[in-house]
């Protein structure tokens, strides 16, 4: 029953309106990248699923975007939860996926892996959505780029030791790629393919 | 009477702003590129702005502001049609003041205003792709995005200068878009491309007809094609508004008899009347006051 109720419960209580406040945050923290937006409605998915990452679920996903899990969530109740409240069919292949969701300290697999666009069609791209430990307080990045000022420094906590090197194979792949959503707890850190990335200092 | 009922908030369901969100968050991450989407069938005909109300109502949210501007003016048939819808459909505030607003939609101009940070301009869009005159099929104006190929524009722009002496080309100028892809920004006077470079407001573009959105994020490079010998310039006016007296603006021409009697006044309504209201007052302005 507890699992039952785990799936069925979480969703947003308010739908349009929430899904269009988190839509706005995702819109803008891709237009400013290096923002930290907090999110001001939130899922309540079963864990390892986040809240943040569960709210960016329910607000994108639906039986239109394909949908793929890391192995420790779809051992989870999270395939269940997704296919309940968006209608997202969980498939095992990376590279036909739209969005893909990986829960904190979970291995994040090589950007390659995934769907990366044509060239006709750059669009046709995995979102990838990982949550860390935390979007402050780890090692600092330069970021520079289309919706960034100048320059800005994020330095998110909990990504995997080769990151800056996946993520500079991924921008080398302009204008194809994937596009990176951080979430920790409420928030939300967004990384379109456009952003390159730097060691601070 | 509550005449939001019949609707789910600013129109369009849930999984069609669903389709439209994500097809914004991926014309955001590859800045000039054309994003296709299933464009839905509106409750005005096709080039009355569709693309850019779907646009809106995909991002309008219940407090945001909205201006929508036809040719620079509040006050004309497709904006203020435009706006009645979204006062109807999503209850939200309008405004004409583009300080104001949050979401501003526009036909073919750029407020003369700098935009905030905190702004969000929504283009309606005709004809997305800038080359479709020089290459009617869509799998080969693919191709020539894809490999970057656009030897034919600077032709067409060349051409111009062979005939003309000069690029002819005075609206839809087109640009590159942070040394990537050619965009066309949509039918908007020359005049406003040097708004787009690195403005600070968000700018998303909807069409409607051809199902296509894109985007330029804030602070991007946004560069109208030339030559060297040719480089890009704006029209010029060889007068102040005659109402307001502002200079750098781009001005509409109104014919005022059949004798040839004519001024030339600023299309941005709003930037105009703020002007007036600060006491600046141009040669016309005051004929008109003196006729009352």
């Amino acid at each position: 029953m507890t699992a039952q109720s785990q799936i069925y419960a979480g969703g947003f209580a308010d739908p349009e309106f929430e899904a269009q406040t988190v839509f706005r945050t995702l819109m803008d923290c891709f237009a400013r990248p290096g923002t930290i937006g907090r999110l001001t409605a939130l899922a309540t998915p079963p864990s390892p699923l986040g809240m943040a990452t569960g709210a960016v679920a329910l607000t994108l996903c639906d039986h239109d975007t394909p949908v793929w899990l890391s192995p420790a969530l779809v051992k989870s109740a999270a395939p269940n939860w997704i296919a309940f409240h968006t209608g997202g069919p969980v498939i095992e292949l990376k590279d036909e996926a739209r969005f893909a969701f990986v829960e904190r300290d979970g291995a994040v697999p090589g950007f390659d892996q995934f769907a990366l666009g044509t060239a006709e069609y750059p669009d046709r791209s995995t979102t990838l959505v990982v949550e860390v430990e935390a979007l402050t307080g780890g090692r600092p990045f330069i970021g520079r780029g289309p919706g960034i000022k100048d320059e800005v420094v994020i330095a998110p906590k909990g990504l995997p030791d080769l990151f800056l090197d996946l993520w500079a194979a991924n921008r080398a792949l302009f204008p194809r790629g994937i596009d990176l959503v951080l979430t920790a707890e409420e928030s939300v850190l967004c990384l379109p393919r456009t952003t390159r990335l730097s060691i601070k200092g | 009477m509550n005449d939001l009922a019949t609707y789910n908030f600013a129109y369009l369901d849930e999984q069609t702003k669903r389709m439209i969100r994500r097809a914004i968050l991926k014309a955001i991450a590859i800045p000039g590129y054309q994003v296709p989407f299933a464009s839905r069938e509106m409750p005005m005909p096709y080039g009355w702005g569709t693309g850019g109300v779907q646009v809106t109502a995909s991002i309008l949210g219940p407090d945001d502001v909205l201006k929508v501007i036809d040719q620079g003016a509040d006050d004309t048939t497709n904006a203020v049609s435009i706006r009645a819808f979204f006062q109807k459909v999503a209850n939200v505030a309008v405004t004409t003041k583009t300080k104001e607003a949050t979401i501003i939609q526009t036909r073919h101009r750029i407020p003369e205003e700098p935009l905030r940070e905190s702004q969000t301009l929504v283009y309606q869009v005709p004809i997305p792709e800038p080359l479709r005159f020089l290459e009617p099929r869509e799998t080969e104006t693919r191709k020539m995005h894809a490999l970057e190929e656009y030897g034919l524009m600077h032709v067409k722009l060349y051409e111009d200068i062979a005939r003309n002496g000069h690029i002819a080309t005075t609206y839809a100028y087109p640009v590159k878009v942070e040394g990537r892809y050619v965009m066309d920004p949509s039918p908007t006077p020359k005049f406003d491309n040097p708004k787009m470079h690195r403005s600070e407001a968000l700018q998303l573009f909807g069409a409607g007809r051809e199902k296509r959105i894109y985007a330029v994020p804030p602070y991007t490079q946004v560069v109208s094609l030339d030559f060297e010998d040719h480089p890009f310039e704006i029209q010029k006016f060889d007068r102040p508004c005659a109402l307001c007296c502002a200079e750098n603006v781009y001005l509409d021409e109104v014919v005022l008899d059949d004798r040839g009697g004519r001024m030339f006044v600023c299309s941005d309504t709003d930037h105009c009347e703020d002007r007036r209201c600060a006491g600046h007052a141009g040669p016309m302005l005051a004929i008109e006051e003196a006729a009352e």
